[in-house]
């Protein structure tokens, strides 16, 4: 090796190495660089979301509709409340792990400990309710009837309030009664046999109950207020459309229908909250090895802490990236 | 190893203004109770306005509803303060600050204006085909 290196003359100066000129170590670092790749993942995917939302603008549906649950509240509209509790369990558990890396930084390995331990915790409650997020889209609430070209047609009474399909749509006779999951190897959940209500019937109820309408994708300014609404359809059009151009029922939401609007909104909600999910529990993967290691006093003999620090970046930009998502999810 | 950390482990230094040296917080313990304070008020006033959505903020600015421009302006700044004070980007050097954060910026900004641009200019073609796109 000595005869291929060449004395450089910068030996001892800035270019000559052994110098930490961004003051930071090795592994804090490459931290600080895996984070900005991994923001400009998620920028990616929020940039296509934003890309896809300016393209199928009418039909995206309006945050507030979609998610309006709160934990035994049944049945209340309550808009944006549950995201802002796990928005504040987020930011709380960021908090515990600053608290933690500070800890360190005075060697005091019981609150380090304890802080970690509580960060963890804050990580277990958000992906938890990240699921009960998830189970509420799944199911849908109001359902509703798509046409063939693809848009979503959804039901309200005379003054314009949400109607669910349950509670107009009478289940007529079955033909055919379909198997389960456990009773067959192969079977068929889609229209018309698995499923709850058939186009038909749906008509027809509808033309029995005068008072419904249909609301429509299209977004109408109102010029009292300057805010965009979707447009509810008149009587006549409303039969129009469900007769004419109305091919199937959508309950709920998954990868390829949406009762709430365009199913890009669907494939998005579930693949960017989905990763950052995974982050989340990945997170509190790390939380718990470096919780374990603590209490072992791998850090104490190593004589530092930096570790907790590493992690705790790490952690701070999982908080960081929900606060986009919250942002481009549920706010705008 | 530990020679490593005992060299750059400057942190015995936090710096404890924020607001521009507005606020002075005694300890990093209390800064950091002190920045989770400021948060919190940024989220509550998010929601509230998400909830309320106040007719008057539905004017339009740059293709965007005012109110709009406000959560995107809160966020920046929530994520300002997460940055620079939980994970310490205030007490970093700042080769290392910029190196992170411009190339970042600078991207961001790069993509989403195309691709908004983009999706926009896709929309009006589908609203103006001679197809309808509603059937």
């Amino acid at each position: 090796m000595d005869t291929t290196v060449a004395p450089t003359g910068t030996e001892g100066q800035t270019w000559g190495g052994g110098s930490n000129p961004l003051k930071a170590s090795y592994g804090k670092m490459m931290m600080w660089f895996f984070i900005l790749s991994d923001a400009l993942t998620f920028s990616g995917f929020l940039a296509a979301y934003g890309f896809s939302r300016f393209k199928y603008i009418e039909e995206w549906p309006i945050a507030d509709e979609v998610f309006n649950h709160f934990p035994f509240m049944h049945g209340t509209d309550a808009p944006m409340f549950y995201v802002a509790l796990m928005t504040f369990i987020l930011i709380g558990s960021s908090v515990t792990m600053v608290l933690a890396v500070d800890a360190g930084h005075h060697m005091n390995k019981k609150k380090v400990s304890f802080y970690l331990l509580l960060t963890v915790i804050g990580g277990l409650i958000f992906v938890g309710s990240q699921a009960w997020e998830w189970k509420n889209f799944i199911n849908g609430e109001y359902g509703a009837v798509k046409t063939k070209g693809g848009r979503i047609l959804q039901f309200t009474d005379a003054e314009g309030e949400r109607v669910a399909l349950n509670s107009f749509v009478t289940v007529g006779e079955r033909p055919v009664q379909a198997l389960n999951n456990s009773e067959g190897i192969w079977y068929q959940s889609d229209d018309p046999i698995g499923a709850t209500y058939t186009i038909d019937e749906v008509r027809k109820s509808f033309a029995a109950n005068p008072d419904l309408r249909i609301r429509t994708q299209q977004l109408v300014v109102n010029q009292e207020t300057g805010a965009s609404e979707k447009l509810v359809l008149s009587r006549e059009e409303s039969l129009f459309k469900l007769n004419n151009q109305a091919i199937g029922v959508v309950e709920g939401a998954n990868l390829s229908e949406n009762e709430y609007g365009a199913p890009l909104f669907a494939d998005f909600f579930f693949f960017i909250t989905g990763f950052h999910g995974f982050h989340v529990f990945s997170g509190v993967v790390f939380n718990l090895i470096i919780f374990f290691n603590v209490l072992l006093g791998t850090y104490e003999r190593r004589g530092s802490y930096e570790m907790v620090e590493k992690v705790g970046l790490y952690w701070h930009f999982v908080d960081l990236v929900w606060v986009f998502v919250f942002t481009f999810f549920y706010l705008v | 190893m530990a020679d490593h950390a005992a060299h750059t482990d400057g942190h015995a230094e936090h710096k404890l203004e924020i607001f521009r040296g507005l606020v002075k917080f005694k300890s990093n313990t209390q800064k950091i109770w002190g920045v989770l304070i400021f948060l919190s008020l940024v989220t509550i006033v998010e929601v509230a306005l998400g909830y309320i959505k106040p007719d008057s903020l539905n004017a339009h600015f740059l293709g965007l509803k005012l109110l709009n421009w406000i959560f995107i302006i809160l966020t920046i700044v929530k994520a300002y303060y997460i940055t620079w004070d939980f994970m310490h980007m205030r007490d970093e050097v700042s080769g290392l600050r910029r190196a992170v954060v411009w190339t970042g910026v600078f991207l961001i900004v790069y993509l989403i204006a195309i691709l908004l641009f983009e999706g926009e200019y896709i929309y009006q073609v589908y609203k103006n085909a001679a197809v309808s796109f509603d059937f």
